[in-house]
C-alpha cells in the first residue's frame, strides 16, 4: 500500500465549493485545495481548485475546461449533498465528454461546515473527506444508465381535490389514469365544505363538475371504495394490486335512481361525510352528486348482513342491481408513474379536553360547522345549536386548536386561519349572531387573503388575541347562565376575560392520515417526524419523492389550501407527462452482476435478494442477476462467500478505497507519532 | 505535558444508507444541527451492502470507532435488508471482540430521513463514549498489514 510504488493511472481535477460562505465560512477551502494538489498528487491529482459556486455555469465550465485541457479521467467534486448536486455536475462531465460516472461528489456542507464550528477540524475532515472521495474515484468505471420503457399509465391514489385535478391533467393529456379512493366517492374533504375561501363560492359547484369529467373521460379507470395493497417494480414499470371493495351493488345494471337508500330501513349516523350530525341508510352514497352513482351496501350496518333477513333494496331495485354475494376483487394494473394524494385527517377535538368537545353539547368542530352551514346539510344549511332549532346569538371561533401546541401539534396547518375568517363571515351572513375570534396570530399570506381578513374586520367581527384556556359551562358571573364561557387571556390588553356565547367552532387542525406510515411503506417513500410525506426537495423539488416514479399531491405533503392542492396536483401531473413523453427513462446504472467463474453456485445470494433478482441455472450450476429486477442494494454483494459478485458504482474496491481515503491523514499522524 | 492534557478526538467512520441514514445526516446539516466533527461518513446504497471487511479494514486503517447505521427496521428502501444488516453488526461486533477490540467501538444506529436531531445527538453520544475508550489498542505495525479482501482470497 505504499504510495510510490507506481505512478498514477488516472489523471484526477479536484474541485472544491466554496457555496458563497455555506462552506468557506467554516472550511479553509484554499488550504484544501492546495493540501489536495499536494498530497494526493501521488494518487493522480493534477488539478485541484477550489471556486466561489461549483454549481453555476461558470464553475462547470471550469470543470469542463479543465476536463478538455488537462486531459482528465476523473473529477471530484466536493461541494454539497450528492442528493443535491450529484447530477448537476455528472451533466457538466458528460458536456466535456466524459462518462458522467467517473465523477464523485463528496459532501463537505451537509456533513461538513454546516453542522460543526471548529474551524480547525472542520477543515482537517474536510481534507480527509476530499482524499476519500479522490480513492475511491480511481476506481470508478464508465457506466451507461439502464434505459427501460415507460408503461404510459399512471396510479393516482386518493380522489381528493390534488388527485382529481391530476387525474384530468394526465387523462386529457391522453394517457390513461386509475384513479384509486377509499370512499365510495370522490371528491375527497372538499365535497363535505360549504363555501371556500376567500371568494365564498360553493365548493360543491366548483368541484362537482370536475368529479363529473373524471367519472365520464375515456382515459380515466375509475376504483372507488378500493384500496391499494401492494407494489411491486420500479420507475416506469410498477405493477400495484389494488383490493376492490365488494359494493353488492352491480354497476352494469344500476341507474344511480336512488330507490333502494329510499327503501332501505337501517338508519346510520354519517360520521363520515356529515361528520356525525347526518344520518344515511345501510346501503348509500355519501352524498347526492357522488361519482360514480353507484351505491354500496355498508354490511357492518346492514340487516341483511347482520340478521339474515331484509332484502328490502333488492325486492325494490327496478333493475335487479343489488347482489348480496359480491366479494372483495383482487387486480392488478401496470402503471409507469405514482401519484400519492391521500389527503388529511381531522384533528380530533377531542384531545384537548378544557374545550369540552364531545362533553359540551354547543361546541362544534370546524367540519361539523361546515355540514351546519352547508344548504346541503343535515340542517339545510341553517346554523342552529345541537337542540336543531335555536339560532345562537353569539359565536366564538377558536383558532388553531391543536395546532402551534406543543402538547398536540408544532405546525401550523395552514388553512385554519382563513377556514375561521370564512366561518365568522357565514355565521355573520346568516344568523347576524356577535363572532368572537379567538387567534395566536392571524396568518391570511396568499392572494386576496388579506384583504378577505379586512373584510371580515369591517363586518364587526371580534378579534380577541390569545389562546383559549378554557371553555365551560359553569356559570360564574351574571350573565353567564346556559351560555359556554371561553377563559381566554386578552394578550392585547394584557387582562383575563370570560366570554360567555351560545356556540363555540374549534378549528381543528390538520393531521396526516391515520396508517400514512404503512401507506408510505408500500410505496417506498419517507415521512416526516410528524407524518408527513418528504418531498425530494422542500424548495426546488416540491412533488417528487425519493423514490423514481412516486409523486405526492396536496395535503400528503403538508397542510395546505384548495389552490396549493391543486397547483401541487397540476404540477405532479406535469412531471409524468414530461417522463410518460420521453418514452424511456434511464434508471442508475447500479446493479449487482455474478462473475461466473467465481460462482460456487451455493445459492446463498438467492435467498437474500427480496426482488427475486437472482436465477440460479441448474444446468451450469451458477446464479445470475437479472438487471432489470435487481434494485441495487448490494446485500449479495456483501453476503457471497465467494466474493463473485461485484456492485457498479458501490463496488469493494471503491468503498475499501474510500476507507483508506478518509483514514490517510490519521495514519500519517500515526506513523509521525510512531516514529517519535 | 501541554500535549497530554489535549482530549483524545478518536476518528470514526460511519457507514449510511442512501435512503434513510444519508438523509438524515443531510437534514442534521441542512438544520444546521450541530455534532462532533469526528465522524467520516461513507454512502452505501444500504446499510444491506456492509460488507463486515469494510468494518474490518476502517479498523486496520487506524478508525477508532466505526458506526453502522440505516433505515429503522420495516423501514428499509429494499424491503427487509437493514435486517440483513442488523445480523450481521452483532456477528461483528462478536469477532471483533474476539480479536480484542472493545465491543463499544463499533454502533448501530437506525435513522430515518427526518431524524437529523437523531442523528447528530447520537453521533456526539458516541464520540464521547470512544474518547472514554481511548485510542484503539491496535498492534502499531498491524495498522500496516493490508486486510485480505474476499477478492484476494478467492483469486
Amino acid at each position: 500500500m505504499s504510495s510510490e510504488d507506481k505512478k498514477p493511472k488516472e489523471r484526477i481535477g479536484v474541485y472544491i465549493c466554496h457555496c458563497g460562505s455555506n462552506i468557506a465560512g467554516v472550511v479553509n477551502v484554499a488550504d484544501v485545495s492546495k493540501w489536495a494538489g499536494d498530497n494526493l498528487a501521488n494518487q493522480g491529482v493534477v488539478v485541484s481548485r477550489d471556486y466561489k459556486f461549483m454549481c453555476s455555469s461558470l464553475g462547470q465550465e471550469l470543470i469542463q475546461k479543465d476536463i478538455k485541457e488537462q486531459k482528465l479521467t476523473r473529477v471530484v467534486v466536493a461541494a454539497c449533498s450528492p442528493h443535491l448536486h450529484e447530477p448537476t455536475f455528472r451533466t457538466a462531465c458528460k458536456g466535456a465528454g466524459m462518462n458522467p460516472y467517473l465523477c464523485e461528489l463528496v459532501s463537505i456542507r451537509e456533513q461538513d461546515s454546516w453542522v460543526h464550528t471548529d474551524k480547525i477540524a472542520a477543515t482537517e475532515k474536510a481534507k480527509a473527506i476530499v482524499a476519500g472521495g479522490v480513492s475511491r474515484v480511481v476506481h470508478h468505471e464508465p457506466l451507461i444508465p439502464l434505459k427501460v420503457p415507460i408503461h404510459p399509465a399512471t396510479l393516482i391514489v386518493g380522489g381528493g381535490i390534488a388527485g382529481i385535478q391530476a387525474t384530468l391533467e394526465i387523462a386529457d393529456a391522453g394517457f390513461p389514469v386509475y384513479l384509486v379512493e377509499r370512499e365510495p366517492s370522490i371528491g375527497g374533504h372538499m365535497a363535505q365544505f360549504d363555501k371556500t375561501f376567500p371568494t365564498l363560492d360553493c365548493s360543491a359547484c366548483i368541484l362537482t363538475p370536475k368529479m363529473v369529467l373524471v367519472g365520464n373521460h375515456p382515459n380515466v379507470t375509475l376504483l372507488t371504495y378500493s384500496e391499494v395493497q401492494k407494489v411491486d417494480g420500479y420507475v416506469g414499470n410498477f405493477t400495484v394490486t389494488i383490493r376492490k371493495g365488494a359494493r353488492y351493488v352491480k354497476t352494469a345494471d344500476c341507474t344511480g335512481c336512488g330507490i333502494c337508500w329510499e327503501k332501505c330501513p337501517k338508519k346510520v349516523i354519517d360520521d363520515k361525510f356529515e361528520a356525525g350530525l347526518g344520518y344515511r341508510k345501510a346501503v348509500y352514497t355519501p352524498f347526492p352528486q357522488a361519482v360514480p352513482k353507484y351505491p354500496v351496501i355498508d354490511d357492518i350496518n346492514c340487516t341483511y348482513f347482520q340478521k339474515g333477513t331484509c332484502k328490502a333494496c333488492e325486492k325494490f331495485c327496478p333493475t335487479n342491481a343489488i347482489d348480496f354475494t359480491q366479494k372483495d376483487e383482487i387486480m392488478t394494473v401496470e402503471v409507469g408513474n405514482i401519484i400519492l394524494a391521500t389527503g388529511w385527517d381531522l384533528f380530533d377535538a377531542r384531545r384537548v379536553p378544557n374545550y369540552g368537545y364531545g362533553r359540551l353539547a354547543n361546541v362544534f368542530t370546524n367540519m361539523e360547522f361546515e355540514r351546519l352551514s352547508n344548504s346541503a346539510g343535515p340542517t339545510g344549511g341553517n346554523i342552529v345549536l345541537r337542540d336543531g332549532k335555536t339560532t345562537p346569538k353569539s359565536v366564538g371561533i377558536v383558532h388553531c386548536v391543536g395546532s402551534r401546541d406543543k402538547n398536540y401539534n408544532n405546525y401550523c396547518s395552514a388553512i385554519c386561519c382563513m377556514q375561521s375568517l370564512k366561518f365568522a363571515h357565514l355565521v355573520h351572513e346568516k344568523t347576524g349572531a356577535t363572532v368572537y375570534n379567538f387567534y395566536i396570530d392571524i396568518r391570511t399570506p396568499a392572494k386576496a387573503y388579506d384583504e378577505f381578513y379586512q373584510r371580515i374586520i369591517e363586518e364587526g367581527t371580534l378579534f380577541v388575541r390569545g389562546k383559549v384556556a378554557e371553555i365551560t359551562d359553569a356559570a360564574r358571573n351574571p350573565g353567564e347562565e346556559g351560555k359556554l364561557i371561553i377563559q381566554v387571556e386578552d394578550t392585547l390588553v394584557g387582562k383575563q376575560r370570560r366570554i360567555p356565547v351560545d356556540m363555540v367552532i374549534l378549528s381543528s387542525g390538520l393531521e396526516p392520515r391515520a396508517g400514512s406510515k404503512e401507506v408510505a411503506k408500500t410505496f417506498g417513500i419517507s415521512c416526516s417526524a410528524d407524518g408527513w410525506y418528504i418531498e425530494r426537495h422542500p424548495k426546488l423539488d416540491p412533488v417528487a419523492t425519493m423514490t423514481e416514479g412516486v409523486y405526492i399531491a396536496g395535503c400528503v405533503q403538508g397542510p395546505k389550501d384548495i389552490p396549493a392542492s391543486v397547483a401541487q396536483g397540476a404540477a405532479a401531473a406535469a412531471r409524468i407527462l414530461g417522463k410518460i413523453q420521453q418514452k424511456e427513462i434511464a434508471l442508475e446504472p447500479i446493479r449487482a452482476t455474478v462473475i461466473e467463474e467465481k460462482c460456487s453456485g451455493c445459492r446463498i445470494c438467492n435467498t437474500m435478494c427480496p426482488f427475486s433478482a437472482i436465477l440460479f441455472h441448474e444446468d451450469t450450476m451458477v446464479s445470475e442477476v437479472n438487471p432489470a429486477l435487481c434494485q441495487g442494494c448490494g446485500t449479495c454483494v456483501a453476503a457471497c462467500p465467494a466474493g463473485a459478485i461485484t456492485g457498479t458504482g458501490f463496488s469493494n474496491e471503491q468503498i475499501l478505497s474510500q476507507i483508506d481515503g478518509l483514514l490517510l491523514l490519521t495514519l500519517d499522524k500515526k506513523k509521525e507519532a510512531a516514529v517519535a | 505535558m501541554t500535549e497530554e492534557t489535549k482530549p483524545f478526538e478518536p476518528v470514526m467512520i460511519g457507514f449510511t444508507c442512501n435512503w434513510c441514514s444519508y438523509r438524515a445526516a443531510d437534514m442534521a446539516g441542512i438544520s444546521r444541527m450541530k455534532y462532533a466533527p469526528n465522524v467520516r461518513l461513507i454512502r452505501l446504497m444500504c446499510s444491506g451492502r456492509l460488507d463486515p471487511t469494510f468494518v474490518f479494514k476502517a479498523f486496520a486503517g487506524g478508525a477508532d470507532a466505526v458506526l453502522v447505521s440505516g433505515c429503522h427496521p420495516g423501514d428499509c428502501h429494499y424491503a427487509t435488508q437493514n435486517y440483513k444488516a442488523m445480523r450481521r453488526f452483532y456477528l461483528m461486533k462478536r469477532v471483533l471482540n474476539q480479536l480484542g477490540i472493545e465491543s463499544g467501538r463499533i454502533k448501530l444506529l437506525w435513522a430515518s430521513a427526518a431524524e437529523g436531531q437523531i442523528f447528530a445527538n447520537e453521533i456526539t453520544k458516541f464520540v464521547e463514549e470512544v474518547r472514554a475508550l481511548g485510542p484503539l489498542n491496535w498492534n502499531k505495525t498491524s495498522a500496516e498489514i493490508p486486510v485480505e479482501t474476499k477478492e484476494e482470497v478467492t483469486a
